[in-house]
């Protein structure tokens, strides 16, 4: 039922519950592996085995996934994916994208309300100089937070060093994208292999430069998760924009290996353009990260 | 166009058979029939878990459960019926109508579409798992305890090792939701049939656009504040703890800006319901239909703006109450522009009352009940007084089972006949009707007198002058409960093609594609878009 007028719908896919069992098997066995590493409220005490769970569950997932794509990818060869079915995917992609900038607005909003209500209020803002005076009455308002108000001290990460190398990095690598993408419209094979190739290359520089930093601060910094609440975010934010840096090179890495094989056209580029997308969502999220974590 | 969809069933009903036919479906009316069968089964779950709530809280005094269970009670449960019950049921309803209302042959992406389905039962055997090894295996420690809204240091400081299996629970329900609100909002906007312009399409369609919206919009705000919640008990962040200058409020803050949202996804693709049922046994088209869409438009985007009224005892500044207080109290406008436009449909309009309509009156009638107690909750100086009492139990019951769960009740009369081929069996659906109509109101209208004499929630027992009620409460929540299996049996004779046949216009006055196609709708409809005018 593939004629032009037809939306393609197909028969029946394993994949789905096959995903499933992997997917409750890393969060079954994630749970488990926390808790087991971190030794702090066990549910099932005295083993080590959640982080087997875990990563059989990582693993599974990633196969199915492997497999679930290699059936749209055959799909996208035999010319399925024209007129509607193009224009669906993209739209869940698109869609996709604004969950993602939702989670991170949950990570934003916690960080404002943190340095404009909650630090403020500790300190004896508005109409809080009791909770001020009764609580901690040495502690000092202040952002970044590099003394909490039980005394934990910590230094805050300057703007201007790596995270200003990062920035540019990243700015970079969306640029050398898109050179890529007018190579494939204009279809310029090379140029589009080679320019997507510098952008894996940049990414992967930028979580190389974002782990020494991480190691900078946790060895000479004494900024840790553990250093109150300016840590906390900081760690928890930068860190989870670098887990979608990761999954958006590895998004590009597996783009790249199918422009090598020839796939990819300018009708039929939507795997590669949702891709791009993602790595300009995950930059888009990096200026923002840049002008609030570090800058300001 | 009923003949079109006809011929193409024929050669194109070549799917799997048997038990792969429901483990690998690719088919929205398969996925559909998984779903609410799913969420029957949770609202089951959900509802005995809560008669243990009620035989305890019957007479004062400690007589079932010990505290520690309770408090397990006032969690579990919600998390079933909010996420297992409420949500799939209506997920499971677009599943199978908005296809077919929008003339679209499938979902637009249907794979992802049973994946969405078969992540909820892991999902919730990893949340009510410990559930049943609490109460049943020796030495293993509570099930989550903190209520339904795991605040922050309940959940953080002082939750129990299993709420990092709620944790991951929450983070698989969120994964669904949002694959399947992408699903939904993808087929609105890329599948509608030619003609169906965006200001055709049906209220349900309208309200379940809105919905998908908002819950994309709001999931991962709750999966942020569960992950938070994760790294301060293992990770030594600090939140939401003040101690490390975060904020135990913060959290409330985070969650309720999901909290609120999701509470309007669970009410929007009710009131799009009610507008399907209401014109069709009133025989007029819906009243004020523009008016319909700008109004649920409006209620979702007002509620990004009211969250913290669940907050005003925190103390927060008073501009902030104040402001919450205000934006709160205009969401009760658009509402009113439902409310009355369901009335203007009626009014002189050919009624009857068959079953359907019979539960949306009853869902009109008890939710706008529901609602102005929501008005009176809104009200800062008011509130402070109904905190945590029985009264908002009240109020959230009223809204949450005589409305989203008697519009899905509504709906599964209405479009019954259209999924099984069989005419719902009157006997038992008025038997359901009004053993749940009585029972209802018995169960939870004196909620508000306790509530407001000072009785307050989540406790395992309570002060002697509140007897009397509670056990009037527990008296209807036990009828409330074995009502239900009125419905239960009446479901499954529809299942099993007992009964009376169904035309393929079940209902005289009912408007809309999916009445042109055969009853029971073959297993792919409009695979060639219909042309509507």
């Amino acid at each position: 039922m593939s004629n032009s007028n037809n939306y393609y719908i197909p028969e029946y896919s394993p994949w789905p519950i096959v995903a499933t069992v992997g997917l409750f098997a890393t969060a079954f066995g994630g749970a488990n592996y926390i808790q087991q590493a971190t030794g702090k409220l066990v549910y099932f005490p005295g083993g080590h085995w959640g982080k087997y769970v875990f990563a059989l569950g990582v693993i599974w997932l990633l196969v199915t996934i492997t497999l679930w794509w290699r059936d749209t990818i055959n799909e996208s060869i035999g010319g399925l994916h024209h007129g509607r079915l193009n224009v669906s995917y993209r739209l869940g992609m698109g869609w996709f994208i604004f969950s993602e900038v939702m989670f991170f607005g949950a990570f934003f909003g916690s960080l404002f309300y943190t340095r404009w209500l909650v630090v403020p209020w500790l300190g004896g803002a508005g109409s809080n100089a009791m909770t001020h005076e009764l609580l901690w009455p040495n502690f000092q308002a202040m952002w970044p937070l590099i003394r909490t108000p039980d005394g934990t001290v910590t230094q805050a990460m300057e703007a201007w060093g790596l995270p200003a190398i990062n920035t540019a990095v990243l700015l970079t690598s969306s640029v050398t994208l898109t050179i890529a993408h007018h190579a494939l419209l204009e279809g310029r094979r090379t140029r589009l292999a080679l320019f997507q190739a510098i952008t894996v290359v940049l990414g992967i520089a930028f979580l190389f430069l974002q782990a020494t930093e991480y190691h900078h601060a946790y060895t000479h910094m004494g900024l840790t998760l553990h250093a109150g609440i300016y840590g906390s975010l900081f760690f928890v934010m930068t860190g989870f924009h670098g887990v979608h840096v990761t999954i958006g090179t590895i998004f590009l890495i597996i783009t790249l290996s199918r422009v090598l094989r020839g796939h990819f056209s300018k009708e039929n580029d939507f795997a590669w353009e949702a891709a791009a997308w993602y790595w300009h969502f995950v930059d888009i999220v990096w200026l923002f990260l840049f002008v609030s974590v570090y800058w300001l | 166009m009923s003949t079109v969809a006809a011929t193409h069933e024929e050669h194109h009903h070549h799917g799997p058979t048997g038990w792969r036919r429901w483990l690998f479906s690719t088919n929205h009316k398969d996925i559909g029939t998984l779903y609410l069968w799913f969420s029957f089964s949770m609202f089951l779950v959900g509802g005995f878990l809560a008669m243990i709530i009620r035989a305890e809280l019957m007479e004062p005094g400690m007589q079932f459960v010990d505290p520690e269970f309770f408090n397990q009670l006032t969690t579990v449960p919600g998390l079933v019926m909010i996420f297992g019950a409420i949500m799939p049921g209506f997920v499971g309803l677009a599943n199978w109508l908005v296809p077919m209302m929008v003339g679209a042959p499938d979902m637009a992406l249907p794979r992802m579409n049973n994946w969405s389905f078969w992540i909820l039962p892991f999902a919730f055997t990893l949340l009510l798992g410990t559930l049943v090894l609490s109460a049943f295996a020796p030495g293993h420690p509570e099930a989550p305890d903190f209520g339904w809204t795991a605040y922050a240091p309940l959940s953080s400081k002082y939750g129990p090792p299993s709420t990092d299996f709620f944790i991951f629970a929450i983070h698989m329900m969120g994964i669904s939701s949002i694959m399947g609100a992408i699903n939904v909002i993808v087929t609105i906007f890329n599948l509608r049939a030619p003609g169906m312009t965006l200001m055709k399409m049906p209220m349900f369609v309208w309200s379940w656009l809105v919905t998908a919206f908002l819950l994309i919009a709001v999931m991962p705000a709750l999966a942020g504040a569960v992950t938070m919640v994760l790294f301060d008990r293992h990770f030594g962040t600090s939140f939401f703890d003040a101690a490390g200058g975060g904020d135990p409020v913060l959290y409330q803050h985070v969650f309720w800006f999901f909290g609120h949202p999701e509470v309007y996804i669970m009410i929007l693709p009710g009131f799009g319901i009610i507008s399907e049922i209401v014109p069709t046994f009133s025989r007029k088209p819906l009243f004020g239909y523009t008016s319909m869409v700008y109004a649920i438009v409006s209620i979702a985007l007002i509620s990004f703006i009211v969250w913290a009224h669940h907050m005003f005892a925190v103390g927060m500044p008073l501009a902030g109450t104040l402001f919450f207080m205000y934006s709160t109290m205009l969401i009760s406008v658009p509402t009113g522009v439902k409310i009355f436009n369901w009335l203007a449909t009626m009014w002189r309009g050919s009624l009857t009352f068959e079953l359907p309509m019979k539960w949306a009156l009853a869902f009109i009638l008890l939710f706008t009940c529901g609602g102005l107690s929501g008005l009176m909750l809104a009200i800062v100086p008011a509130d402070l007084q109904y905190h945590d009492t029985y009264f908002v139990v009240a109020h959230f019951h009223y809204v949450l089972v005589t409305g989203a769960a008697f519009s899905i009740i509504a709906a599964v009369y209405y479009w019954l006949p259209k999924w099984s081929g069989m005419m719902p069996s009157k006997v038992l659906g008025e038997l359901h009707f009004w053993n749940s109509l009585i029972s209802v109101n018995l169960l939870f209208f004196p909620m508000h007198f306790v509530g407001l004499a000072g009785m307050p929630r989540r406790y395992a027992d309570y002060a002697l002058q509140f007897a009397d009620y509670n056990f009037w409460i527990s008296i209807g929540a036990f009828w409330f409960g074995l009502s239900q299996l009125f419905f239960l049996a009446l479901c499954l004779r529809c299942a099993m093609k007992k009964g009376e046949k169904a035309p393929a216009r079940a209902w005289e006055g009912a408007k809309g594609l999916e009445w042109e196609v055969p009853s029971p709708a073959p297993h792919h409809t409009f695979q060639t878009p219909p042309v509507v005018e």
